[in-house]
């Protein structure tokens, strides 16, 4: 047990200020909870509303109102802990207790529940030049203007597959910036095979007119079927090579294409954020868009006691449904917590959105989905790992003549994962490899392998071995500091030298 | 009101809020590492700390996210090569 410097207990403890993360604090305060709200960012808003504080118009951010309306809840109510990444998190007799890292020293967050809103990242396939630099993840495009009021670039290519190019595209647009074009591997007519989901959701298909609106005024061409299958340059990015698809995304011979930018924006759907969860052996699955999600019950409990499952974490769904079960999952902690009994009405009110929102998630997985034609595309000397700059080549070689039979083998044989990011941008691409080299899909049990990280959080030798405190429970039982500190050198080196 | 860092002995203008990494793209660079083995120049990729290619060293400090590190008026920012722990006997 944590002696210090734990502090006072909360009745619910909040991980992630994103829009699931704010909904669960108000609803959970409102109900009358101690509410601490961790985030290792300096402003709340999480991804989705990555700002400048007071500096930010809301003009580029899409439901800012609702936005403005949760923070507006939480002044006063909750403590907010800014700044604080929290790299482990385990049950004890008493609760829970989160280890956040601020300001360099490990502070400890004890608390009755705990809502998991940790949220989700983009998900990357490999191709022939995307190290360059100017090649960046859509998600950090989008966060450089949104957050820092940066364009990544000047000639500037959006690329990937889903409804999140279009925001992307538009919001750079509207700040000025030439956009070549959206490669879209998929096909959007792929939705109106769901006329149901999408006339439960007319907000969702205003949002997207209004992008494509955007697009048509900059004269943005959309590109459908179509892919960036490498990227050129001499020590940066300066041309794209496009091609078109066929629907399992195999390139039809002759298509492919040069065009000249100095930036990319690419992704393929998201990867919700895991360690926290798989930390405290929650249940996990595989979602409809190949993503390993945890497991929540109709009230956003998770399969452990007290801990509780919100937006992304257990399924990539978007903002507006990560506000819905982001208020599901404070009611639900605080219910159980001060035995606070919600309003039935409201109740129903949020399930019956959560139901249309994720009903509107499942098709736009099912339209836009990530086939494993893209591995054609990979050639023996693309890196497959940033990181460790492990190529294609190594990992079959782990596969075909090493006998790597799952993931994690791939990974010890031949270091794909191994590096800074533990495998967070390369571990699914990884898996496909492995699972395409067996003539099968990925499954959950792969993608766990990879995905469980005992560290979430880059942290000090010297910060662990100051701690006034035994070692935590679990991984490895009974551990003490200096066993766990170890531990954490043979498994994390890489990780904990930071 | 724009502020001023250095990064590798030269000025770069930062405007309230923003991190190392937004700050050096907006001055027009591209990439401010290499990589361990390949020597191979990075940047930003992810943009939020997932990924960690775009690590400097901050007034000496190696293997800081430049995504995350917000940057401070007179912070002292240099390329990192390798591990960033060339310094060290190992």
């Amino acid at each position: 047990m944590p002696t210090s410097p734990a502090e006072s207990r909360y009745d619910v403890a909040v991980l992630g200020a994103g829009p699931a993360g704010l909904a669960a604090a108000v609803s959970a305060s409102q109900a009358g909870a101690r509410v601490a709200l961790l985030d290792s960012a300096a402003r709340p808003g999480g991804q989705y509303w990555r700002n400048r504080g007071d500096a930010d118009s809301g003009a580029l951010h899409h439901d800012w109102s609702t936005f403005r309306a949760l923070r507006g809840e939480l002044r006063g109510r909750i403590d907010h802990l800014a700044q604080h990444a929290v790299w482990h998190a385990e049950h004890d007799e008493h609760g829970l207790d989160l280890y956040a890292l601020c300001d360099g020293a490990e502070r400890i967050v004890r608390a009755a529940a705990l809502v998991l809103a940790t949220g989700a990242y983009d998900r990357q396939l490999p191709f022939p030049g995307w190290t360059l630099p100017g090649v960046f993840t859509a998600g950090a495009v989008q966060a450089l203007l949104k957050g820092h009021g940066v364009l990544a670039g000047r000639r500037i290519a959006v690329a990937g597959t889903g409804p999140f190019l279009l925001a992307v595209a538009a919001g750079l647009a509207q700040s000025g910036a030439d956009v070549v074009g959206v490669f879209e591997a998929g096909h959007p007519a792929e939705f109106a095979r769901f006329p149901g989901a999408l006339a439960r959701n007319p907000a969702k298909l205003t949002e997207g007119a209004r992008y494509l609106a955007t697009l048509a005024r900059h004269r943005i061409p959309y590109h459908p079927r179509t892919a960036v299958i490498a990227a050129h340059g001499d020590g940066e990015l300066n041309q794209i090579i496009t091609a078109t698809l066929t629907r399992e995304w195999q390139v039809v011979p002759g298509s492919e294409t040069p065009v000249d930018c100095d930036t990319l924006a690419v992704g393929y759907g998201f990867t919700p954020q895991l360690e926290i969860p798989l930390q405290l052996g929650c249940d996990t699955r595989l979602d409809v868009d190949g993503s390993l999600v945890a497991i929540a019950d109709s009230r956003q409990r998770s399969t452990r006691e007290r801990v509780y499952l919100a937006g992304e974490v257990c399924g990539v769904a978007g903002a507006a449904a990560s506000v819905v079960e982001g208020h599901l999952a404070g009611l639900a902690a605080a219910e159980d917590v001060l035995a606070a009994t919600p309003d039935p009405k409201q109740l129903r009110r949020l399930r019956r959105q959560r139901g249309s929102l994720r009903s509107f998630a499942h098709a736009m997985h099912t339209a836009f989905p990530v086939p494993a034609g893209w591995i054609g595309w990979v050639t023996p000397d693309t890196t497959v790992c940033r990181c460790e700059e492990v190529d294609a080549r190594t990992v079959e070689a782990a596969i075909d003549e090493l006998g790597a039979a799952d993931p994690r083998a791939v990974k010890l044989y031949a270091r794909p994962g191994m590096g800074l990011c533990q495998g967070r941008v390369c571990g699914y691409a990884t898996t496909c490899l492995l699972a395409a080299r067996e003539g099968r899909t990925p499954t959950a049990d792969d993608l766990r392998s990879l995905t469980a990280r005992p560290i979430a959080n880059p942290i000090k030798l010297g910060v662990i071995a100051a701690g006034q405190r035994t070692g935590p429970q679990t991984k490895p039982a009974g551990a003490n500091s200096t066993e766990l500190k170890n531990y954490s050198v043979q498994c994390h080196m890489r990780h904990v030298i930071l | 009101m724009s502020a001023e860092f250095r990064f590798d002995g030269e000025p770069v203008s930062v405007e309230p809020g923003q991190s190392i990494g937004a700050a050096l793209i907006a001055g027009g660079r591209r990439s401010w590492r290499t990589t361990r083995h390949g020597g191979a120049p990075r940047g930003v990729f992810c943009g939020i700390g997932i990924c960690f290619d775009c690590l400097v060293t901050v007034n000496g400090e190696p293997n800081q996210r430049a995504c995350l590190a917000e940057a401070v008026a007179g912070d002292v920012v240099t390329t990192q090569e390798g591990s960033g722990h060339a310094d060290l006997a190992c």
